[in-house]
C-alpha cells in the first residue's frame, strides 16, 4: 500500500495502537485513521480494576504509551463508533452519518461487559469495562458504601473484591459455581483464591446463583436476592459475568461472526480486512484450536502480527502463540501461561497451594499445556515458549525434579 | 544505550525475561533484575521490543 491508501483502524484500545504503530514501523506511510467510540485516547484498562479502583493512580496516569508519538501521524476519530462495514467494498459507516472508503481495515473493537437482565440504570449497579465505568465505580466506592456485593467470581470480579477490601470496604462475592475462578483454573486451584479472598475479609459466597436484586424507595440497589433464600444487603453492586465481543454492528458486513470475527490463520477476516484483540477468532497452531483470547498481551501481540498480514498478505504467516496473562489480587502477583481445559491433569512443581505461593503444571494427552504461577513469576515465562514446542509433561515436570 | 527499570512500576511479571533473557532476568526473591545495564548494540532489536510488550511501561532505553 503506497502513499494514497487509506487504512482505518476501528476501535481505539490497546490492539489498535499496537496494529497502527505496527503499520508505521513496517513503512506505511498512507493516511492512518483511527475510530473510536469512547472519546478518550487510547488507556489502559487492566489498571481499571486495580491502581485506578484503589485510588493510587488516576487517569492521568493510564494513557497507552504510543498514542501521542508523533510519528504515528493518525487522524483521530473519536467519540464516534462505526455503525456498519461493507467488507467487499471495505466501506465503514460512521455513527455521525459519514462514510469512509478503505484500502485496508483493522477491527479492534474488542469486547464489553456482558450485563444481568433489569441492571441496566439501576443506581448502584455497575459493570467494569470502560475507563466510564471504573469512574463511576470508583465515585460510589469512595461515598462510604456498606457493603459491595460483586457478581462473578472470574478475573475482573476477584480483583474488585480485592480493590473493595484493600479500601478496608466489606465486599461479598458470590458466583453459582463451586469456587472462584473454576471455570479458568479448576477446583483445586480455585479453592486458593476461595482461601484467598475469606482470609482478606471477603464474605465468599459460591454454589449460589442470583435470583434479582431489591431496590429502595429511591430505585437504588439495595439488596441481591439469591437462590438459596439469602438477600445480602448492597449499597454497591459491581457485575462482573465476562464479556462479549463487539460484533453486533458487523451484521451483514459478509464477515463470518462467531463469538468474535472469524478470520483465517494470519487474522486476516476478508481480503484488506485483518481482526485483532479481543475480537478475534482464528485458528492458533500451537493448539490446532479455534480460539478468542481476552488478555492483553494478546491485544498487543496480534495487534502487531495482523499489522504484517494487512501489508503483505502474501506472506503471511499464521499468528502461532501460547496465551498469557496477570492478574493481581492483595499481595498476590498471579501469572499463567497456557490454553487449560477441564479435565487437564494439574501438579503442584514448586511452592504449595497452602502458602498461596507456587507453580502449578497443567497436562493433556502428554504434553504441558499450562504453566500457572502464584508469586512466581519465572517458571511460567520460562515455561512459555517450551509450551509452543510442544513439550511433553514428563518433560517438564523433569524441570523441576 | 543504558537499560533502565522503574521499579515503581515493574510487577516483575518478566515478559522482558521471555523475549531477551541475556538482558533480563528473574533471581531467587522473584525480582526482575537487568543483567547488563549496558548491553551491546547488537541486543537493541530485542531490548526495544521488551521496552514496547513491557506492560507497565516499565523499562527504557536511555542513549549515551
Ligand atoms: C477491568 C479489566 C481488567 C483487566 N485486567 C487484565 C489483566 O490484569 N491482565 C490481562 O492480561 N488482561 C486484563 N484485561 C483484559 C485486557 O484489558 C483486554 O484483553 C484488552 O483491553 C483488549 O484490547 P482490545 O483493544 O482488543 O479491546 P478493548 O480494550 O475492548 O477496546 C476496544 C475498543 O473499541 C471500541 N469500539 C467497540 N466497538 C466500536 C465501534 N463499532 N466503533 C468504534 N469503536 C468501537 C471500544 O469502545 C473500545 O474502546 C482486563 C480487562 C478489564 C476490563
Ligand atoms: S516486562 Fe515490565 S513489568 Fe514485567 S518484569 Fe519486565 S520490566 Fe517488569
Amino acid at each position: 500500500m503506497d502513499d494514497s491508501a487509506t487504512i482505518a483502524v476501528v476501535g481505539a484500545s490497546t490492539a489498535g495502537l499496537a496494529a497502527a504503530g505496527s503499520l508505521r514501523a513496517r513503512g506505511f506511510t498512507g493516511r492512518l485513521v483511527m475510530i473510536g467510540e469512547e472519546r478518550f485516547r487510547p488507556y489502559d484498562r487492566p489498571p481499571l480494576s486495580k491502581q485506578f479502583l484503589t485510588g493510587q493512580w488516576d487517569s492521568d496516569r493510564l494513557a497507552l504509551p504510543g498514542a501521542d508519538a508523533p510519528d504515528l501521524d493518525v487522524d483521530w476519530r473519536l467519540g464516534v463508533g462505526a455503525t456498519g462495514l461493507d467488507a467487499a467494498s471495505r466501506t465503514i459507516g460512521l455513527a455521525d452519518g459519514s462514510e469512509l472508503r478503505c484500502d485496508g481495515i483493522v477491527l479492534a473493537c474488542g469486547a464489553s461487559a456482558r450485563r444481568l437482565p433489569g441492571t441496566l440504570g439501576v443506581p448502584g449497579i455497575h459493570v467494569l469495562r470502560t475507563l466510564d465505568d471504573a469512574a463511576a465505580l470508583r465515585r460510589d466506592l469512595e461515598s462510604g458504601p456498606g457493603r459491595v456485593v460483586v457478581v462473578g467470581a472470574g478475573f475482573v470480579g476477584c480483583e474488585v473484591a480485592a480493590t473493595c477490601r484493600t479500601r478496608n470496604i466489606a465486599v461479598t462475592l458470590v458466583d453459582p459455581l463451586d469456587v472462584p475462578l473454576q471455570r479458568v483454573f479448576g477446583a483445586a486451584v480455585g479453592a486458593v483464591f476461595a482461601d484467598l479472598h475469606r482470609s482478606a475479609g471477603v464474605d465468599v459466597r459460591t454454589g449460589v446463583g442470583v435470583a434479582g436484586f431489591d431496590t429502595d424507595a429511591s430505585g437504588r440497589v439495595s439488596r441481591v436476592r439469591l437462590d438459596d433464600g439469602t438477600a445480602p444487603e448492597a449499597t454497591v453492586v459491581v457485575v462482573g459475568v465476562g464479556a462479549v465481543a463487539n460484533t453486533s454492528w458487523l451484521e451483514g458486513s459478509g464477515l463470518k461472526i462467531d463469538d468474535g470475527i472469524r478470520c483465517d490463520p494470519s487474522c486476516v477476516a476478508a481480503p484488506g480486512i485483518v481482526a485483532v484483540g479481543d475480537v478475534l477468532r482464528w485458528q492458533n497452531p500451537v493448539f490446532d484450536e479455534s480460539m478468542r483470547v481476552e488478555h492483553w498481551d494478546h491485544a498487543f501481540a496480534s495487534g502487531e502480527h495482523a499489522a504484517g498480514s494487512l501489508l503483505d498478505p502474501a506472506n503471511a504467516g499464521p499468528l502461532a502463540t501460547v496465551p498469557w496473562f496477570w492478574s493481581d489480587q492483595y499481595d498476590r502477583k498471579i501469572q499463567f501461561a497456557g490454553r487449560i481445559a477441564p479435565g487437564d491433569d494439574m501438579v503442584v512443581v514448586d511452592g504449595s497451594l497452602d502458602e498461596h505461593r507456587f507453580v502449578a503444571l497443567f497436562g493433556r494427552a502428554g504434553r504441558l499445556v499450562g504453566v500457572l504461577g502464584m508469586n512466581r513469576p519465572r517458571h511460567v515465562i520460562g515455561l512459555r515458549p517450551r509450551i509452543a514446542e510442544g513439550i511433553t509433561f514428563a518433560d517438564a515436570l523433569a524441570v523441576f525434579a | 544505550m543504558k537499560v533502565t527499570v522503574d521499579y515503581d512500576l515493574c510487577e516483575s511479571n518478566a515478559i522482558c525475561v521471555g523475549i531477551d533473557p541475556e538482558t533480563f532476568e528473574i533471581r531467587d526473591d522473584d525480582v526482575m533484575y537487568i543483567i547488563d545495564e549496558h548491553p551491546d548494540a547488537s541486543r537493541r532489536a530485542k531490548i526495544e521490543e521488551a521496552v514496547r510488550r513491557c506492560p507497565k511501561q516499565a523499562l527504557a532505553i536511555i542513549e549515551e
